[in-house]
C-alpha cells in the first residue's frame, strides 16, 4: 500500500511536470504546423509570462486571477509583435537561420528579464501554494493538481476554438495550405501572427501554472529543451501528441529519478528524444507523412 | 579592378587566384609568426584562444556552411576531444600521437551521431544534436571515475620532441600550426568531388541525390569530419585552459560555434577566422570598455550571452552573408566605383519553402 501510494504520487507529480512540458510543446507544434519554424525561444517566452504575472501580482498587488489573465494577454501580444516585427522577415531563409534567430532571441529575453527582475528566483502567492488534497490517504499538492486541471481546461478551450470558431478554422486552413488560404480570402500573415500570439499565451499559462511548484527564475526557459522531447515523441505535428508526449516524458522522468541511480533523471528526456528519433522518427501520433519528391 | 585572364588549365586548380593573394597571405603568415615577439603574453594567449576556436569553427563550417547540416552539439565533440587528449597524456602518450587520436576518437562519435540522424531534416537534426550535447555534458559531470567530475581534470603540459609547450607562446604556435593544416586541408577538400558533393547536398538534397550523390554516405562523412576537426580543437582547448571543468562544454559553447559560422559568414573559410576573432575578442572588448559604459550596463551579469544573441539576430536579419559577405560587398563597391548599382547585391525575393507533403 505504501509503495502503491508512493508510486501514484510520483505519477501525479510526473504528470504535472509533463503537462508543463506538454504546454510548451503545444506552442512548438502550433508554430511548426503553421509556419514550419521551430521557436527555440518558447521556453524563454514561458519565463517572460511567469515574470509578467509576478510583476502584476506581487508588485502591483493585483488579484491572482486578474493578474494571471493580464499576464497571459500581455505575453500573447508580445508573441504577436515578435512574429510581425522579427520572424516574418526570415520566411524563406534556410531553416537553421530561424533556429539560430530564435536561439538568439532567447538569449536576449533572458538578459532582458535578468535586468528587469534580477537573477534571483522569485515567486508569488497563488491560491494553490502549499495546500494539499487528501484522497483516501493519497496526499497530493494542490499546485500539481492545479497544473493538470489547468492544462485540461486550456486544451478544451483550444479545441473548441480551433474547431468551432471562424478564426480557428481559418488558422487550421492556413496551416494546411497557405496558398489556398490566401485564395479563400484569409489574411494569412495576420493569422500566423495570431498563432504566435496563441502559442505565447499558452507558454504564459504554463509559466503561471508552474510558479507555485518551482520558483520563477531567468533560466526556467531551459525546460524548453525537455519540451522538445515531448513534441518529438508526439510527432511534432500533432497537438494531442504534444500533450501526451509531455505527460509520458514527465512520468518517465519521475520514475527514472526514483528507480535509477542519480544522474539518470537529467538525461531521461534527451535519451527518450534520441530514441524516438532513431526508432520512430514520425512520433507516436504521426500526422506528417514522408516527404514525397 | 583586377581582371583574371586564364592562360593555363592549372590556374583553375591553384589555391591562389593571383599573385596578390600570395602576397597578402605571405604577409599575414609573417605577421602571425612574429606576433609572439612583439605583443605581450596576454594578447598572445588570447590569440591562441582565437586559433583554437577557429579550428572548431572550421569543423562547424564544413558541417553547417558547406553541407547545410546544423549541429547544436559540437561542444560535446570539443569535450570528448579534450578529455581524450588529457587522459592519453596522463598515461604518457606523446602529444603528437594523442592529438590525432583525440580527433579520430571524436570522429567515431561523429559517425555514431551522424548515422541515426541522417533521416532527419534540418530542424530535427538541430534538436537531436542538442539532446546529444546535453547527454554528453551530463556524462562528463557524473562519470567522475574518468572525468574527475566537478573536481575537474588537470591537463599535463605536453612536449614535442622534448620541447615543452606550456606558456601562451607554445600554445599559440601549436594551435596556429593545427589551424593552418586544417584550413589547408579544408580548402583542398572543397575543390575535390567530395567537397563539391557536400555543397550540392547543401544547395538541394533532391537534386544532389538525382545526380548520384549518396546522401547517407556524404552526410555521415561530413559529420565524422566535423567531429574529427572539433576533436582536434578540443585537444588544443584542453592545453589552452589546462584544467577541464565538465560544465564548460554546455549548450552555450555550441551556440558560440554556430555564432562563429553565422557571424563570420556561412560558406566561407575566411568567415571562420573573422567569426572566431569576433566571438573570442568580444568578451575582452567588453572587459576593456566595461567601466566606461553608461547606466552600469557593463556590470550587468549575463551581458555576453545576450550580446551574442543580439549580434546573431542582427546578422541573420540584415546581413546573412556575415562579416565576410559585408567585406566582399565593400570590396566590390571600391572596385566598381562609381558604378555601384543598388541591385548589385539585392537579395532574391524568397518564399516559404515547405518540407512537408502537400
Amino acid at each position: 500500500m505504501e509503495d502503491a501510494a508512493r508510486l501514484l504520487q510520483l505519477v501525479v507529480n510526473g504528470a504535472a511536470a509533463g503537462c508543463i512540458y506538454g504546454l510548451i510543446a503545444l506552442g512548438f507544434v502550433l508554430i511548426y504546423k503553421a509556419t514550419e519554424m521551430i521557436n527555440f525561444a518558447q521556453g524563454d517566452i514561458m519565463m517572460l509570462g511567469g515574470f509578467f504575472a509576478f510583476a502584476l501580482i506581487a508588485h502591483f498587488g493585483l488579484n491572482y486571477w486578474v493578474g494571471a489573465l493580464i499576464a497571459i494577454l500581455l505575453t500573447a501580444a508580445f508573441g504577436f509583435a515578435l512574429d510581425a516585427v522579427v520572424l516574418r522577415r526570415v520566411i524563406g531563409q534556410p531553416q537553421f537561420a530561424v533556429v539560430m534567430l530564435t536561439l538568439g532571441l532567447g538569449f536576449i529575453f533572458r538578459a532582458a528579464a535578468g535586468i528587469t527582475w534580477g537573477y534571483d528566483s522569485v515567486g508569488f502567492e497563488t491560491p494553490f501554494t502549499n495546500r494539499t488534497i487528501n484522497l483516501h490517504g493519497l496526499i497530493l499538492g494542490q499546485d500539481n493538481v492545479s497544473i493538470i486541471v489547468g492544462t485540461v481546461l486550456l486544451c478544451g478551450v483550444l479545441y473548441l476554438f480551433f474547431s468551432r470558431t471562424r478564426l480557428g478554422v481559418a488558422m487550421q486552413a492556413s496551416s494546411q495550405n497557405q496558398l489556398a488560404a490566401y485564395y479563400m480570402g484569409i489574411p494569412v500573415r495576420t493569422v500566423f501572427s495570431l498563432i504566435w500570439a496563441i502559442s505565447a499565451g499558452v507558454a504564459a499559462v504554463a509559466g503561471i501554472l508552474l510558479s507555485p511548484v518551482s520558483m520563477i527564475d531567468v533560466n526556467m526557459g531551459f525546460l524548453g529543451i525537455k519540451a522538445f522531447a515531448a513534441a518529438v515523441l508526439g510527432g511534432f505535428g500533432s497537438i494531442p501528441g504534444a500533450l501526451v508526449g509531455g505527460v509520458v516524458i514527465g512520468i518517465v522522468e519521475q520514475l527514472a529519478g526514483y528507480f535509477l541511480p542519480a544522474g539518470f533523471q537529467e538525461v531521461t528526456s534527451n535519451v527518450a528524444l534520441l530514441a524516438t528519433l532513431i526508432l520512430r522518427p514520425q512520433g507516436l501520433f504521426a500526422e506528417i507523412a514522408g516527404k514525397r519528391v | 579592378m583586377r581582371y583574371l585572364f586564364k592562360t593555363d588549365y592549372r590556374q583553375d586548380t591553384t589555391l591562389w587566384r593571383h599573385s596578390g593573394d600570395l602576397f597578402w597571405y605571405g604577409l599575414l603568415s609573417i605577421v602571425l609568426l612574429v606576433i609572439p615577439f612583439v605583443l605581450s603574453e596576454f594578447y598572445v594567449g588570447e590569440l591562441g584562444g582565437v586559433f583554437v576556436f577557429a579550428v572548431a569553427g572550421v569543423g562547424m563550417m564544413l558541417l553547417a556552411g558547406y553541407t547545410g547540416l546544423i549541429s547544436l552539439g559540437n561542444a560535446a565533440f570539443l569535450g570528448i576531444g579534450a578529455y581524450t587528449d588529457a587522459i592519453l597524456l596522463t598515461h604518457g602518450v606523446p602529444l603528437l600521437i594523442a592529438l590525432p587520436v583525440a580527433g579520430l576518437f571524436t570522429g567515431l562519435f561523429g559517425i555514431a551521431i551522424g548515422l541515426p540522424t541522417l533521416r532527419m531534416s534540418g530542424l530535427y537534426l538541430a534538436i537531436a544534436t542538442l539532446a546529444f550535447g546535453s547527454i554528453v555534458g551530463t556524462v562528463f559531470q557524473k562519470w567522475d571515475a574518468v572525468t574527475g567530475g566537478f573536481d575537474g581534470f588537470p591537463v599535463p603540459a605536453p612536449d614535442i620532441f622534448g620541447v615543452p609547450i606550456q606558456n601562451a607562446t607554445g600554445i599559440y604556435y601549436l594551435s596556429l600550426a593545427v589551424l593552418v593544416i586544417v584550413l589547408w586541408f579544408s580548402a583542398n577538400l572543397l575543390r575535390t568531388p567530395l567537397g563539391r558533393a557536400m555543397v550540392a547536398i547543401r544547395d538541394s538534397e533532391i537534386s544532389a541525390q538525382s545526380i548520384g550523390i549518396n546522401l547517407a554516405r556524404y552526410k555521415t562523412f561530413a559529420f565524422a569530419l566535423s567531429a574529427f576537426i572539433t576533436g582536434l580543437a578540443g585537444a588544443l582547448f584542453a592545453h589552452y585552459v589546462r584544467f577541464l571543468a565538465p560544465d564548460a562544454f554546455d549548450v552555450l559553447l555550441s551556440v558560440q560555434f554556430v555564432t562563429i559560422v553565422f557571424v563570420g559568414g556561412l560558406g566561407s573559410l575566411h568567415g571562420v577566422i573573422l567569426g572566431a576573432l569576433f566571438v573570442r575578442l568580444l568578451p575582452q572588448f567588453i572587459a576593456i570598455i566595461r567601466d566606461d559604459l553608461p547606466w552600469g550596463i557593463g556590470r550587468m551579469p549575463g551581458l555576453e550571452p545576450s550580446l551574442y544573441g543580439l549580434v546573431l539576430v542582427i546578422v541573420i536579419l540584415f546581413e546573412p552573408g556575415g562579416i565576410y559577405g559585408r567585406w566582399i560587398k565593400m570590396k566590390r563597391w571600391f572596385q566598381a566605383y562609381p558604378l555601384k548599382r543598388r541591385t548589385s547585391f539585392r537579395r532574391q525575393k524568397s518564399y516559404a519553402r515547405s518540407e512537408r507533403l502537400r
